[in-house]
């Protein structure tokens, strides 16, 4: 569904991403791992096209899209929700709602609302009210219902559990699960690792704008290394050298 | 009705319209200090049309809003791409630019200024003021409005939503200087007399300030704001000698009483806007506002029925 090859991105003379392939089959969950300024959110947001590349290729559904703008991106069927649930605060959440139908012009979309509210009974409560009052979770609930009114293919989420109660991180990783299994595919950049690689086929790790790591999910979770380094097993020692900054 | 008060009637129409004009950029996120290089604009071609061609009124009017509406679509291409503070110093270099021109222009009257010949009575303005309020309220309503709004709140998000932007702005900051230029044309009718004084930096501050005390966030805002500013000065033009009377009359002694008189109402107005910047830093008239007084309201019609185009 999407393929990525030797990506670049710069901003000035830093290099965030740097000849990067990778790809996300359909229907597939694959997630993005890595400290902090390892271009994880560079990466993203290069893919859905607010930053520009300086390098490589960015094709979805066998389209070369890397010279397309977000809108002709959100038209194609992939959609990003960026980190720190950016929801328009002076909006009613079902405003928020459509925003995120804004490039479709057919006339299902009060049917995809409806059934938006069915999947986030809380959103549906609340409605007509400011998003502003919203708990964190409902507002990462309402980006992420933002992006599907979209009907995309392609979900792309920048680190969504970020700031989330536990119950509102377990829902979430509910709901990517549900998501996926409705046919979308799901790419992750998340810090949470271990409930990202549960959910993952998948997995990349990045440092410094390199991909130094890609496996199976499940051999992810299992390498030493990576968990010592994410999920603070042992004392750091020379062996976590792939990722040596803690997160 | 007094000239007095039918006076104050054609100046507030004339604000309301300029504060919408105004406000139409500054709901897209986009501050705009040209106020009155706009209006410079709208209020010259009409008088200028009016007074060498002798153009109905009708007509200067609608030539003062079009050609403020291309100046404004011209300027927007390139000062659109500046944001904040230099955005801000971007229009208001437009309004001093247009100011220094006509100072300088032999065919606009220079420093002389212009006596228009086409003089409109007050209710003009005030029809017009209210037709320009419908308009707005009907743009903050259609997608278009929401869009604005999104830009307003987060100009990257809306990118990634696949709003045009660019377009978006331009279109807004556009129709808002055609707003601008209306109202100066209606100014040059109902004062029959434009000078470029007038149009001077003060003029772009206020109107800004109208929009932006009165509220960003619904088109309740200006109304409420340029309706405020414009007749506070007035109410505190009556009300000051009186307090005066009553506190001589109290005091009994009117060497020692010196405030408050007429000079004082100035510096009422700029309290008053301070205080509103403390307490209401989003405006007069905010959304939760008009919410909570939508709740009050006994059998208020459930806002359900919310377009979806």
């Amino acid at each position: 569904m999407l393929e990525v090859e030797a990506l670049n991105v710069t901003y000035g003379r830093t290099r965030a991403v740097q000849s990067l392939d990778m790809t996300v089959g359909d229907n597939e969950v694959v997630t993005v791992l890595g400290s902090n300024g390892a271009g994880k959110t560079s990466l993203l947001r290069a893919l859905q096209g607010a930053v520009g590349t300086s390098g490589g290729r960015i094709v979805f559904d066998g389209k070369n899209i890397t010279a397309k703008s977000p809108a002709a991106r959100v038209k194609a069927g992939m959609v990003l929700v960026p980190e720190g649930r950016q929801i328009f605060v002076s909006m009613t959440v079902n405003e928020n709602l459509l925003m995120g139908a804004y490039l479709r012009r057919d006339d299902n979309i009060e049917r995809d609302l409806t059934e938006i509210y069915d999947r986030f009974p809380n959103l549906a409560e609340r409605r007509h009210m400011s998003a502003k009052t919203l708990s964190g979770g409902e507002q990462q609930m309402l980006a992420i219902g933002r992006a599907l009114v979209g009907r995309p293919r392609l979900i792309m989420l920048d680190e969504p559990s970020l700031g989330l109660s536990p119950l509102y991180v377990d829902r979430l990783f509910n709901l990517l699960g549900e998501l996926n299994k409705d046919g979308i595919a799901i790419l992750l950049v998340e810090q949470n690792t271990s409930m990202a690689l549960d959910i993952a086929s998948r997995g990349y790790v990045l440092e410094l704008g390199r991909k130094v790591l890609e496996d199976r999910a499940e051999a992810l979770a299992t390498n030493t290394a990576l968990t010592e380094a994410y999920l603070g097993g042992s004392d750091g020692d020379g062996s976590a050298r792939v990722l040596d900054e803690q997160p | 009705m007094s000239g007095y008060m039918s006076g104050i009637l054609a100046i507030l129409a004339i604000n309301i319209i300029f504060a919408y004009g105004i406000y139409l950029s500054v709901a897209t996120g986009q501050l705009n200090l040209g106020g009155a290089g706009f209006q410079a604009v709208g209020a010259y071609a009409a008088a200028y049309l009016s007074a060498t061609y002798g153009f109905p009124v009708f007509l200067t009017l609608l030539s003062g809003l079009l050609l403020s509406g291309v100046f404004g679509f011209a300027i927007a291409l390139p000062i659109l791409r500046t944001r904040g503070v230099y955005l801000v110093l971007a229009t208001f270099a437009f309004a001093e630019v247009i100011a220094g021109a006509l100072l300088n222009s032999d065919t606009f009257g220079g420093a002389m200024g212009i006596s228009v010949p086409g003089y409109v009575e007050w209710y003009v303005p005030v029809i017009i003021a209210a037709v320009v309020t419908l308009f707005v309220f009907y743009i903050m309503s259609t997608r278009f409005g929401l869009n604005m709004r999104a830009i307003h709140d987060d100009e990257e998000v809306s990118d990634l939503m696949g709003v045009p932007i660019r377009k978006v702005k331009v279109i807004a900051f556009s129709m808002g200087a055609a707003l601008a230029g209306l109202a100066g044309g209606l100014y040059a009718h109902t004062f029959t007399f434009v000078e470029v004084q007038s149009f001077n930096a003060i003029l772009s501050i206020y109107v800004l300030l109208y929009v932006l005390l009165g509220g960003t966030q619904t088109a309740w805002g200006p109304l409420a704001g340029a309706t405020f500013f414009t007749l506070l000065p007035e109410v505190l033009r009556d009300l000051l000698p009186a307090t005066k009377t009553f506190l001589v009359g109290l005091v009994g002694d009117a060497e020692n009483v010196a405030p408050p008189d007429e000079s004082w109402r100035f510096v009422i107005l700029g309290v008053l806007t301070v205080l509103m910047m403390v307490f209401r830093p989003e405006g007069l008239i905010t959304r939760p506002m008009l919410a909570h007084l939508r709740l009050r309201r006994p059998s208020a019609p459930n806002a359900s029925g919310e377009a979806l185009e």
